[in-house]
């Protein structure tokens, strides 16, 4: 064993020194050789029928992504358009990957895909576009060389801001507060717990102090747990902001049925049906959202437009989204739905989503 | 199944009739699943149980001695996540690649040495490396991930050859195959990993030493995950630590499914890549059709509840046939085990 062991790690070692000396590292050069569509939209041609339009958000069975697309579905029967669903049982990076290639082999016309990894997707969307399929990403952007346009649901400093207010507001300006967030790896969440950190840091806000950004990985027992860990390891908690509709369900459950309803404020972004009980029982007293089913709405017009030729992603198109009214492309690709609504006692009873 | 000297049993082996079913499957699929057949469909086909295939090589010869690796998928989780930070520090990636090779034999012999030296069981080591693996990845890495990894790799590793049906990776992956399938069916480690699956006892007093085999099997295992941690790593352009998350499972189901007992001491390796094959098809098939996930699921779940169960209900037959042999015709001499 042991010479055998000692020629097999000499070998090994050999390689290696021969492999340390000449290589590829991060540092040479690599272009991105992004793919830019070259075809000039006409905003006057007519809107095609029968537009295939699959659907692919982070996970299926999720209650956030079934709202989103059932505005996609609105929008196609609108359009007159053909609408499908697909998705994987767990946001995992690479698990999207096969369901764009079965779409790929289905010859659909336009992708939907709320990317669980912005970059793990990438090569095989771009092989959907050179397929002649356009791809419209919503709620959680792919790579921007690998998409047509992105749906944004508010501009990551709008939510960011947002979130931000309701913790001063709720805390009465000063105190400890937490964030209760999805997985580590979510874009979206990510980007707007960045902008959160960045607002914290202004002068407006320096009596609060964040203690912890816990991960409840958008699994509702996991953020039960996560929400119950918080307030026990700190304490003088004021408020708990979960900028995820699991997360802040979850964590205003746990409240509402521990010592802490009343102490401790609940808020983040939620949907109006699963926050309505604990608005009413007085453990929430606001919380903030979009309509999701206003995104899919948006990403299907959008995808349609893109089929027909009526944009391309370009800066400065427009077109018209049915009752949304008319959008224009931001940098990048870039369409942004609109300011967040803020929903409290007064008016969650208008809204049922 | 196959009993030496009995050709009735070598022909409905089981793994000879799940080389058949895949056959059949792949077939039917390409006749009545719209564009299941066409050659684009066959790269991703491959490409998606590549991952699969190579980890059931050495996954086959573990549980063929009667142990399990459970480890392998958060081995590949923290070699891409090594890998990813390899590359951010600055290494060149002709320099990670066979440290991340390196790190994953490493990995597999820490749960050598745990089964083989202090004698563990192999199901309880290898869950407790399972999670413990999969930490060290999120520790490695956190929530990021690394992507900006070489274009000509990533796109060798999604490339075809000459941009035909035929992916780049496809080649290697048979070569190695047939490599495994000689070492098991052609030489006298194979014969050891059969020998000590079927009795470790009889093994060692037959001179074979069972404790440093297992223990390189495990190596080897490590080592197949780590090089399918980069490949992944590369194929997804993106290292993270939840790479491959669960897919521990689909191996040992594919292995299942190919007719490997997971008591030890039977099994093939062409049996297994069938496995492999009919999953992924089946799968993929399915897909196309638009089937759902959770009926996919189901069907998978039922393939292997029968995958083990059949091969008992023949085994049982065939007593019960022999002994009413014995019973009906006296002096028949019947192949005796």
């Amino acid at each position: 064993m042991s010479r055998r062991f000692i020629t097999g790690a000499v070998s090994a070692g050999l390689v290696l020194v021969l492999a340390a000396c000449s290589g590829t590292t991060k540092n040479d050069s690599t272009d991105a050789g992004a793919q830019q569509s070259t075809a000039a939209a006409n905003p006057n041609a007519a809107a095609k029928e029968g537009v295939k339009m699959a659907f692919l958000p982070k996970q299926l069975n999720n209650p956030y992504s079934d709202i989103e697309v059932s505005g996609g579905k609105t929008a196609l029967d609108e359009l007159k358009g053909e609408y499908k669903l697909v998705g994987p049982n767990d946001a995992s990076a690479s698990s999207q990957v096969s369901y764009i290639n079965t779409l790929i082999q289905q010859q659909q016309n336009v992708i939907g895909i709320a990317a669980n990894d912005p970059n793990a997707v990438c090569p095989s969307l771009n092989q959907a576009r050179s397929a002649g399929i356009k791809v419209v990403a919503f709620d959680s952007d792919a790579a921007k060389d690998c998409r047509d346009v992105f749906i944004n649901q508010a501009t990551t400093q709008g939510i960011g801001e947002a979130l931000a207010k309701q913790a001063k507001d709720l805390s009465g300006g000063s105190g400890e507060i937490a964030v209760l967030s999805a997985t580590p790896n979510a874009t979206n969440q990510n980007a707007w717990i960045e902008v959160l950190k960045k607002e914290l840091a202004k002068p407006d806000y320096a009596g609060l102090k964040l203690d912890k950004i816990a991960y409840g990985n958008d699994d509702d027992q996991k953020s039960f747990q996560e929400a119950q860990g918080l307030l026990q390891s700190f304490p003088n908690l004021k408020v708990i902001v979960s900028p995820t509709t699991v997360g802040i369900a979850a964590a205003a459950r746990y409240v509402s049925s521990s010592s802490y309803k009343g102490k401790v404020a609940v808020t983040g972004l939620g949907t109006p049906n699963q926050m309505r009980a604990f608005v009413k029982d007085g453990t929430v007293k606001q919380f903030a959202l979009w309509n999701p089913a206003d995104i899919g709405y948006l990403a299907a017009y959008a995808g349609v437009a893109l089929s027909s030729g009526q944009i391309s992603g370009k800066e400065g198109e427009k077109f018209k989204a049915g009752k949304l009214g008319e959008y224009t492309i931001g940098a990048s690709g870039e369409i942004v739905l609109g300011p967040p609504t803020t929903f409290d006692a007064n008016n969650i009873d208008k809204f049922n989503f | 199944m196959s009993e030496p000297g009995n050709r009735l049993g070598r022909l409905f082996s089981w793994d000879a009739a799940v080389v058949l079913v895949t056959v059949v499957v792949v077939l039917v699929a390409s006749g009545a699943v719209e564009n299941f057949g066409t050659s684009r469909n066959f790269t991703f086909l491959l490409l998606d149980l590549l991952p699969i295939a190579l980890i059931a090589l050495p996954m086959t010869f573990i549980i063929v001695t009667g142990e399990i690796d459970l480890s392998v998928a958060s081995t590949l989780g923290l070699t891409s996540a090594v890998m990813g930070s390899l590359w951010d520090a600055g290494l060149s990636i002709e320099m990670i690649i066979p440290l991340c090779v390196v790190l994953g034999a490493i990995l597999g012999a820490v749960n050598g040495f745990f089964v083989t030296v202090l004698k563990l069981p192999a199901l309880a080591v290898t869950i407790g490396t399972l999670a413990l693996y999969r930490g060290l990845a999120f520790v490695v890495l956190g929530d990021g991930a690394v992507a900006d990894f070489p274009r000509d790799y990533t796109s060798w590793v999604t490339g075809t050859i000459g941009d035909g049906p035929i992916p780049n990776v496809l080649i290697p992956l048979i070569v190695v195959a047939a490599l495994f399938g000689l070492v098991l069916h052609a030489t006298p480690i194979g014969r050891s990993v059969f020998a000590a699956g079927a009795g470790e006892q009889a093994a060692r007093f037959a001179g074979i030493r069972t404790g440093r085999l297992k223990f390189w099997l495990y190596v080897v295992s490590g080592a197949v995950a780590g090089v399918a941690g980069v490949l992944w790593t590369l194929r997804y352009s993106s290292a993270r630590a939840d790479n491959g998350f669960g897919l521990e499972l689909a191996v040992v189901a594919a292995v299942l499914l190919g007719g490997v007992s997971i008591f030890g001491g039977k099994g093939t390796l062409p049996g297994v890549l069938a496995g492999v094959v009919l999953l992924a098809s089946l799968q993929n098939a399915l897909r196309l059709q638009d089937v759902s996930n959770e009926a996919l699921n189901i069907v998978t779940g039922v393939l292997l509840i029968v995958s083990v169960l059949l091969p008992n209900i023949v085994s049982s037959a065939r007593t019960a046939l022999r002994r009413r042999n014995r019973a009906t015709a006296p002096g028949a001499v019947s192949p005796e085990r």
